[in-house]
C-alpha cells in the first residue's frame, strides 16, 4: 500500500490562479502587503510563535503530510513555517514573487489547519494559525489556487459556495419537499416561518449535489416534531471558503448574512447539518470577525442535534444499521468543540457494531481534504491523496476488523475519505451519520 | 405608512376565527398570517384534491394551485400568496393569479402603503422584475437583493451584466455587476455590487461595491465616492438633504462617512444598520464600542448600557428623539429603550413599537413558550400561544393586540383593543 514518495510532485504544480497572480507581483508590492498585514493585522500572537519555536520537532509525528511522505521535513509542520512566514519576518517582507508562488501553494494545498500538531507543542503553537496568516497575504497579493478563489467569489457574488442562484435554492426545497411529501404525507420544509424554534443551514454543495440530504434532514425534524424552518433568501449557506482564502472582510460579511438571517426568522437556534469547516466558520472565524464573540444564535451542529433527539427520545430505532462502522472524527467538530462522546453516542444508537479507528477522538487524523485544501481542486488532488497514506493505513486497519462502512461527518471529509478509498482501493462504503439515522428511524407508515 | 384610523379602535376583544375548526376541515393548515388591521387570518391549506389553496376568516380562495407560498398581508390589508399552475410562477393577490407568468417568482416586496408590490422573476434563465403585474423590459443573467423605493412603484437590483464561465476568476474580477434601476443600468460595472437603496424622495440609488478585490466604496446613480476603504457596510440617504452616508472600516475603527468623507468623530469595533429620522436630523445605529459588546449610538454617542450576544431591531421614534432596540445578553433577550434596558428578561423579543406620540413602546415577547406584549417595560398579565406585534392607535391611547388564544388543541384567533392604561395600570 501506499506510493513511493518520488511520485509526489511538491512543487509548482500548474496553477492559473497562482501562476498569474504571481506574475503580476513586483517585490514593492509584496514587501509592502506583507507589512501591512503583518504590523497591523496579527499582534504579538505571530512574533511570540515564530520566536518561541526551539525547532525540536515534536509536531512533526503529528502531521499526516509529513508522515504520508516518508517524513519529508518540507511537510514538517515547524518546517512549513519556515518556508514560509519564518523566512518572510526575517527578511521583512523582502521576498521574490517566486518565494511567494510557493509560499502560496504551500499554504493553501500542503496543510489543512487541522491543528492536530498543535496538540503535540510542548508551546501549543498553533501552525495553522500561521498558515492562514500567510494565507491572508497571499489573498491581498492576488495568489490564490481558481478553483477555491472562483469558490470564494462564488460566495462573494451570492452569498453560497456553488453559484446557486436565488431561485433555484427555493426551488430544490420545494422539490425535496415534494418527494419527502411522497414518503411522509403532508411534510413540510417550512420556508420562511418567523418565529420558528430552529433554522436549519446547509452549505452549498447540498443544494447542489446532495439535495438529498436536506430531503433526510426534513424527514428527521418532521418525525421529531421540530418546530424549523428555512430561509428563502440567502443567508442559507453557512459555509465559507472565503475563511480559508484568507477574505476575511468576505468572511465576515458572509457571516452576517448568515445570522442576521436567523435573526430576522426570530429563530432561538440554527441547526447546521454535517460539515465541519462551517462550524469553524460560524463558531470561531467567521462571527468573531465582525465583532461576536461568541456566535450572536446559538449554533447546534448536526452531531450535537441528533444527540439530543436521541436523548430526548424523538428518534427511535426501528432495527440498528447491521453493516459494522468506523467514524471518522472530523477536526474542526471534534477538535474545534469536543462533539466527539455525543458522535459515539449517536453511532451506537443507531448501529449495530462500531469499532474505532486508531488513532481517534481528538487524536485523529484529518483527512486532507479540509482547510480547503480539496477545493483547490483537481490539481492538487494527487498531492492530497498522496499525502493522506496515514488515513488509508488508518481505515485498512478497521477493515481488517470487519468494518464495511466509514462514517464521516462533515462534507469536505466526504470528499478526501472518497478520494482515498478509491485511490487505496480500500473497498469501503462512505455514509453521513444522518443517512444512517434516516435508514433506521421508525417513520410514519 | 398606513392609515390606521379607519380601523376599529372600539375597545373589546373579538374572536375573528377558529383555527381548529379549519385544521378538520382542511386537515392541511400551515402557520396563519394576520392583516395589519387584525381584521382576517389565513392559511396555506390543501383541497382534496391535494391542490394548495389559502384559507381566510374560514373561506377557502376559489382558485386552487399547485403551490402557494409567502403568503403576506400588503400594508392595505390585501392577501398576497406565490402561486404556481402547471410550473409557471406569479403573485396572486386576493386569490387572483396576475396575468405575467414565469419559471419562478419570488421575494415580494410592498410599498408603505400597500398599493403597489413587485416581486423578482425568472423565465428561461432570465432575470426581471415584474411591478404590479408589469414587467421590466430588461432581463439579466443574473439578479439579486432586490428593492423597492418607499412606495414600491420603483425597483432596484443588483444585476449581472457580462456572463462569464465558472471558473473564470480574472473574468469575475474585471467587473461583472451593476445595479439596474428600473431595468436601466449604470455605466461601470463591479467585482460585487450589495443592497442598493433608494433616496426618500426615490430620486437616486446607492449600493455598496467592491472596485477590486480588496477595496470598497459607495457609489451614487453609478458614480463611485472618491476614497475607497477594505470595508463598507450598507448605505442610507439623509431624508433631511439627501446626503449619502455609510459605516466605513478605518485603521483606527468603524465609524460613519459621508458623502465620501469620514464624517463621525467616533470610532467602533463594530457599526452597521445605521437609520435616521423621519426629519434626518438625527442618526441612530447599532455599534460595538468594545470587541463584544454591542449597543446603540445616536449621532455618535453610544448608550453606556452594552450587551455581550447582540443588538437588532434598532427603531427611531416618529421625531428621531427616542430609540429602542432588542437586546441578548447570556443569550436571554431584553428590550432596550433609550439606553435603559427592560426590567426583565425574555427568550425572544420582537422589533419594539413606538407610540404616534412617542410617548410609550411596546413589544411582543416571549418566555417559556408563551407569548405577550410588554408596554414600556410592564408584561401584559394576559398569555397566548401566539402573537402578532402590537399596534397602537392614532391618539396613542389604545393598543390592538392581535393573537391566538386557546388552550391544549384549541387555537381561535383573537383581535382585541386595550386602553393602554389596562397594560400599565
Ligand atoms: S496539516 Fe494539520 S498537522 Fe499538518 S501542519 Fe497543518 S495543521 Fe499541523
Ligand atoms: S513542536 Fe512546537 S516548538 Fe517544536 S518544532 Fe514544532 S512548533 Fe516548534
Ligand atoms: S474536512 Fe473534515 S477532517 Fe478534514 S479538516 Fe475538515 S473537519 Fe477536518
Amino acid at each position: 500500500m501506499g506510493e513511493p514518495a518520488s511520485k509526489i510532485e511538491v512543487k509548482n504544480i500548474k496553477d492559473i490562479g497562482l501562476d498569474e497572480g504571481a506574475a503580476r507581483l513586483t517585490p514593492e508590492r509584496i514587501e509592502k502587503v506583507i507589512n501591512e498585514v503583518i504590523d497591523n493585522e496579527t499582534g504579538a500572537r505571530l512574533k511570540v510563535y515564530v520566536d518561541t519555536c526551539v525547532h525540536c520537532g515534536l509536531c512533526s509525528e503529528a502531521c499526516h503530510y509529513y508522515l504520508s511522505n516518508d517524513k519529508n521535513p518540507v511537510y514538517a509542520p515547524a518546517g512549513k513555517v519556515k518556508q514560509t512566514l519564518w523566512e518572510i519576518v526575517e527578511k521583512k517582507g523582502k521576498v521574490s514573487p517566486d518565494f511567494i508562488r510557493r509560499a502560496a501553494e504551500l499554504c493553501y494545498t500542503e496543510c489543512n489547519l487541522c491543528r492536530r500538531c498543535a496538540m503535540y507543542c510542548p508551546f501549543g503553537i498553533d501552525v495553522a494559525y500561521m498558515m492562514l496568516t500567510m494565507r491572508r497575504i497571499c489573498h491581498k497579493l492576488g495568489v490564490i489556487p481558481q478553483y477555491i478563489q472562483d469558490t470564494a467569489q462564488s460566495h462573494s457574488a451570492t452569498m453560497n459556495q456553488m453559484w446557486v442562484k436565488e431561485d433555484e435554492w427555493i426551488d430544490t426545497l420545494f422539490w425535496q419537499e415534494e418527494e419527502a411529501a411522497e414518503e411522509i404525507e403532508n411534510l413540510r420544509i417550512p420556508l420562511e416561518k418567523e418565529g420558528a424554534e430552529v433554522m436549519y443551514s446547509v452549505i452549498g454543495p447540498e443544494p447542489k449535489f446532495r439535495a438529498q440530504l436536506i430531503y433526510q434532514a426534513a424527514v428527521i425534524m418532521d418525525v421529531a416534531g421540530v418546530d424549523w424552518t428555512m430561509p428563502a433568501t440567502p443567508g442559507w449557506d453557512n459555509s465559507d471558503m472565503a475563511m480559508y482564502t484568507g477574505d476575511n472582510e468576505m468572511m465576515g460579511r458572509l457571516k452576517k448574512e448568515h445570522f442576521e438571517t436567523a435573526m430576522r426568522l426570530k429563530v432561538k437556534k440554527i441547526v447546521m447539518g454535517e460539515c465541519g469547516h462551517a462550524f469553524r466558520s460560524v463558531y470561531d472565524m467567521g462571527n468573531r470577525a465582525v465583532g461576536w464573540k461568541m456566535p450572536p444564535v446559538q449554533m447546534v451542529h448536526a452531531l450535537e442535534f441528533y444527540y439530543d433527539l436521541f436523548k430526548a427520545g424523538k428518534i427511535k430505532v426501528k432495527e440498528k444499521y447491521d453493516k459494522p462502522v468506523t467514524l471518522h472524527d472530523p477536526c474542526n467538530v471534534i477538535r474545534g468543540r469536543g462533539l466527539h462522546e455525543m458522535a459515539r453516542y449517536v453511532v451506537n444508537k443507531v448501529c449495530e457494531t462500531f469499532i474505532e479507528m486508531t488513532p481517534n477522538r481528538e487524536h485523529n487524523y484529518c483527512c486532507c481534504a479540509g482547510g480547503g485544501v480539496i477545493n483547490c481542486g483537481p490539481p492538487f488532488r494527487d498531492k492530497r491523496v498522496y499525502s493522506n497514506r496515514v488515513k488509508a493505513d488508518q481505515l485498512a486497519a478497521t477493515k481488517k476488523k470487519g468494518v464495511e462502512v466509514c462514517i464521516a461527518p462533515c462534507h469536505n471529509c466526504h470528499g478526501g475519505l472518497e478520494d482515498i478509498i478509491h485511490h487505496y482501493k480500500l473497498g469501503m462504503e462512505l455514509k453521513f451519520l444522518g443517512d444512517i439515522i434516516y435508514e433506521v428511524m421508525e417513520k410514519p407508515e | 405608512m398606513t392609515d390606521s384610523s379607519s380601523w376599529d379602535w372600539s375597545i373589546g376583544k373579538r374572536q375573528i376565527a377558529d383555527i381548529t375548526q379549519w385544521k378538520e376541515t382542511f386537515g392541511y393548515v400551515e402557520e396563519p398570517y394576520v392583516s395589519p388591521d387584525g381584521e382576517k387570518i389565513a392559511a396555506i391549506i390543501k383541497t382534496e384534491d391535494m391542490e394548495f389553496s389559502v384559507c381566510e376568516n374560514g373561506n377557502a380562495w376559489e382558485n386552487a394551485f399547485d403551490k402557494v407560498w409567502f403568503l403576506r398581508y400588503s400594508p392595505d390589508n390585501r392577501l398576497t400568496g406565490i402561486v404556481s399552475d402547471t410550473a409557471e410562477w406569479t403573485l396572486a393577490v386576493e386569490g387572483e393569479a396576475w396575468e405575467n407568468k414565469y419559471d419562478f417568482a419570488w421575494n415580494t416586496i410592498f410599498g408603505r402603503d400597500g398599493k403597489s408590490m413587485l416581486l423578482m422573476t425568472q423565465a428561461d434563465g432570465e432575470y426581471s422584475v415584474l411591478i404590479n403585474d408589469v414587467p421590466w423590459e430588461e432581463t439579466f443573467p443574473y439578479m439579486t437583493n432586490l428593492a423597492g423605493n418607499a412606495d414600491a412603484t420603483r425597483a432596484a437590483a443588483v444585476a449581472q451584466t457580462i456572463r462569464f464561465s465558472e471558473g473564470d476568476i480574472f473574468a469575475f474580477q474585471k467587473g461583472c455587476y451593476t445595479v439596474a434601476v428600473d431595468g436601466k443600468v449604470w455605466d461601470t460595472n463591479f467585482v460585487n455590487v450589495y443592497e442598493p437603496v433608494f433616496s426618500a424622495d426615490s430620486a437616486h440609488v446607492a449600493a455598496q461595491v467592491r472596485t477590486s478585490l480588496y477595496d470598497y466604496t459607495i457609489v451614487v446613480d453609478g458614480e463611485p465616492w472618491p476614497a475607497v476603504w477594505p470595508w463598507v457596510w450598507k448605505a442610507a440617504f439623509s431624508p433631511a438633504d439627501g446626503s449619502v452616508t455609510a459605516p466605513v472600516k478605518t485603521p483606527e475603527g468603524w465609524t460613519l462617512a459621508r458623502d465620501g468623507h469620514v464624517f463621525w468623530g467616533q470610532r467602533f469595533a463594530q457599526l452597521w444598520h445605521h437609520v435616521y429620522s423621519p426629519n434626518g436630523m438625527s442618526i441612530a445605529a447599532i455599534v460595538a464600542p468594545k470587541y463584544g459588546h454591542w449597543t446603540v449610538a445616536i449621532d455618535g454617542n453610544a448608550w453606556k448600557k452594552t450587551f455581550n450576544d447582540l443588538v437588532t431591531d434598532l427603531v427611531l421614534s416618529p421625531s428621531g428623539r427616542r430609540a429602542a432596540c432588542a437586546g441578548k445578553e447570556n443569550d436571554r433577550y431584553t428590550i432596550a429603550v433609550d439606553g435603559t434596558p427592560w426590567p426583565f428578561h425574555c427568550d425572544m423579543a420582537w422589533e419594539p413599537v413606538f407610540s404616534p406620540d412617542e410617548q410609550h413602546v411596546a413589544a411582543k415577547i416571549e418566555k417559556d413558550g408563551q407569548f405577550t406584549v410588554a408596554v414600556d417595560g410592564k408584561p401584559m398579565k394576559a398569555q397566548f400561544k401566539n402573537l402578532w406585534n402590537p399596534v397602537f392607535s392614532p391618539d396613542g391611547e389604545k393598543i390592538m393586540i392581535r393573537a391566538i388564544e386557546g388552550s391544549g388543541d384549541k387555537e381561535t384567533y383573537v383581535r382585541q383593543v386595550l386602553p393602554l392604561t389596562e397594560i400599565l395600570g
